[in-house]
């Protein structure tokens, strides 16, 4: 098992390096750099931008420009945001965070609700509450994060409610005590926890539904059901252990279904993730910053799907792992 | 050669339900229509293109036509009855009375015209018209579902809009479709150093996340570009970040078709690679490839128009449902003007109706799932 926790962490290597040089050639395939919008603007010295040019190395050819930034990037030093000015690593440490605390929110929200109501579904086959709740599978999968977001915005407004709709602190933040400011992260991110929660639901529970059916058809069921168990002992021990470990390999994948939807929500409710960053530094053409968040969002998918290929192991005594 | 299947059709010919098992196409075409919700998704998808396609002379306006003395119109309300009870639909002309306020004039009724004369358009890029379904003559209006920031008629961009992405899907998924079905037989056909070679650098793709990469790449696009080549070019990028995970999938079924009886037969009988590919490993994935692209349309749709709404995507003046929902991102303009959100509505209908059909499909192309 060590074994091959260290290959296959060997492997992410090479992997990481290729997915670097193609973060690279990307983002230099687009026309101009952030200096060209700095250019622009009159009020900056023409010796100004040469000085920055020199400093960040965009005068020199780009294989250049990207053996320099590995170098440094072995070393973790990510390199200076331009337009922040100040180290890369430091933007990213605080947006990550944000972004993995709405990320385990959703994943919370959608596996508590997913698994009971798959189970439900599938011991209520076709009857008239397991199709009512496959429409709303289908809705939750359908739905545009974006949008959804849109609606629960206009939803909260017309209610009158008063909850926060858009960021992650209220304005006295600072001025409130820890546990106060527990809770009013917690009211911020309810919102779009629930719409990428939603999602994450929708598309889990019909797994599950169609996993449990599935391990029910089973003859170890039809026998432990012959020999007289009770139907509850059958379904939650006999089925449900094996109708579980499937999911646990979708778990993985989760992170980066989480990542990519995440940019949308986090643009609407105006939440400071890492979704919201790498759109504003591609746009502004941040090199570094966008590089630094390819690759760091690159290894956390990496990550994950191996951490679910190992929890699937403990879990599964048939795989083992040579 | 005699075909084994039609000998033991002849055979059993006078027995009419017999011979309709036989055919597997009837018996998908069967499943799929007991579906229901399968066939009510297709047809609402059928309106919907049938919509779009035919948007220059169903909608009452020119998509780029802006009205700015009337932008953030209500929707405009059009009378069925008058003093005398039932009459022919009129609507009354408004004028703005506030900031997105409007007030009937109720001096004059204006009747709703069929075939009536209005904004120019070119009736699928051929020639020139100004012939709409219906409309009404200036100084009124009519914004059947409201006007947006600039007074452009909603519906009208609604229909237009939906070009965008009700093809962009079709189009992104035939270009995936034969890529990833090219790399992935060749990967598994021939395996050893192409394979290896194949494989890790769809492993880079898949290992970067998926809207991440969208956005860099979106990114590189030129803002002065024409509108049909940007069209093009959004695909080629969806294209490209989706080919590996399909080509992965494909590679497998082409492995293990590989070491069939039938392929080491026609090898034996020396059919040429090609001849192999294309007679018998191509025809043996062609359910999974149907399902498959039936269920990626909507993530086409869905990353179009995410890409559109953050504005990276198709470009103002031209309409795509999700550029049109940019316009309600503050949630002021939402709460009073509510009819902005409808573009959303839109995607998720269109979204909703491609996942139901596939899932119809899944069910009645996989005889694993037959339940008669």
């Amino acid at each position: 098992m060590y074994a091959y926790i260290i290959r296959r962490l060997l492997l992410i290597i090479p992997l990481i390096m290729a997915i670097s040089l193609i973060s690279f050639l990307v983002m230099q395939l687009a026309p101009g750099d952030f200096l060209d919008t700095m250019r622009l603007n009159p009020r900056i010295s023409e010796e100004y931008i040469d000085q920055m040019e020199e400093r960040f190395g965009l005068d020199k050819s780009i294989p250049e420009q990207y053996f320099r930034w590995l170098w440094r990037a072995v070393q973790l030093d990510f390199g200076r945001s331009f337009k922040w000015n100040v180290p890369v690593t430091f933007i990213i440490k605080s947006r990550l965070l944000n972004t993995l605390i709405l990320s385990l929110a959703a994943m919370f929200i959608g596996w508590l609700f997913a698994i009971p109501i798959g189970i439900y579904s599938a011991t209520h086959k076709y009857k008239f509450s397991d199709n009512l709740l496959t429409v709303f599978s289908f809705i939750g999968l359908s739905i545009p994060s974006f949008f959804f977001a849109l609606l629960l915005q206009y939803l909260v407004v017309r209610a009158g409610i008063d909850h926060p709709i858009t960021g992650m602190t209220s304005i006295d933040y600072d001025w409130l005590s820890t546990p106060e400011k527990a809770l009013d992260v917690l009211r911020h991110l309810f919102l779009p926890a629930i719409v990428l929660g939603s999602f994450q639901m929708a598309g889990l529970m019909r797994r599950m539904r169609g996993q449990m059916l599935d391990a029910m058809t089973q003859d170890y069921i039809r026998t432990a059901l012959a020999k007289g168990l009770k139907e509850r002992i059958v379904i939650y021990k006999h089925a449900l252990r094996n109708a579980v470990n499937p999911l646990v390999t979708i778990f993985g994948f989760q992170l980066s279904g989480l990542l990519s939807g995440a940019a949308l929500t986090e643009t609407v409710f105006a939440y400071p993730g890492m979704g919201r960053m790498m759109l504003e530094a591609v746009l502004s053409k941040d090199i570094y910053l966008a590089m630094a968040g390819l690759v760091l969002s690159s290894v956390l998918l990496i990550m994950g799907n191996l951490i679910a290929d190992i929890l699937l192991a403990l879990i599964d005594p048939r795989i083992r792992f040579n | 050669m005699t075909n084994p299947k039609k000998a033991i059709n002849v055979g059993l010919e006078p027995v009419s339900e017999q011979k309709e098992q036989f055919s597997f196409r009837k018996q998908v075409w069967r499943r799929l229509r007991r579906h229901k919700m399968a066939t009510g998704a297709g047809i609402i998808l059928l309106i919907i293109y049938f919509l779009v396609i035919f948007a220059g002379f169903l909608a009452p306006y020119n998509h780029y036509e802006t009205y700015k003395q009337h932008f953030f119109h209500h929707p405009t309300k059009v009378y069925f009855t008058d003093e005398d009870g039932l009459s022919w639909p009129y609507v009354y002309a408004t004028e703005r009375i506030g900031w997105g306020e409007y007030r009937e004039i109720t001096d004059r009724k204006y009747p709703l015209k069929l075939l009536h004369r209005g904004d120019k358009y070119k009736f699928w890029g051929l020639f020139e018209t100004d012939l709409h379904l219906i409309g009404v003559e200036q100084p009124a209006h009519l914004f059947l579902l409201g006007t947006d920031n600039f007074g452009r008629d909603t519906f009208s961009r609604l229909l237009f809009g939906g070009r965008v992405s009700m093809f962009l899907g079709f189009a992104g998924i035939i270009i995936t479709t034969f890529f990833g079905l090219l790399i992935g037989s060749i990967a598994g056909y021939y395996g050893g150093k192409i394979d290896e070679l194949l494989m890790r650098l769809s492993e880079i793709i898949i290992s970067i996340p998926q809207f991440y990469l969208l956005l860099a790449l979106a990114a590189v696009l030129p803002v002065s570009i024409s509108s049909s080549l940007r069209f093009l070019l959004i695909v080629i990028i969806l294209a490209f970040i989706s080919w590996a995970g399909m080509s992965r999938v494909i590679r497998g079924m082409v492995l293990a078709i590989k070491n069939e009886e039938y392929v080491r037969a026609a090898k034996a009988m020396g059919a040429s690679d090609l001849r192999i590919i294309f007679k018998h490993v191509i025809p043996t994935t062609v359910t999974y490839v149907i399902i498959n692209a039936t269920l990626a349309i909507p993530g086409y749709i869905l990353m179009e128009s995410g890409l559109s709404f953050i504005g990276l995507g198709i470009q103002e003046p031209d309409a795509s449902w999700g550029n049109m929902l940019t316009a309600a991102q503050t949630v002021t303009k939402i709460t009073n003007f509510p009819w902005l959100l409808l573009p959303g509505f839109m995607i998720f209908i269109a979204v909703l109706c491609f996942n139901l059909m596939g899932d119809g499909l899944r069910d009645a192309l996989d005889p694993k799932t037959d339940k008669s």
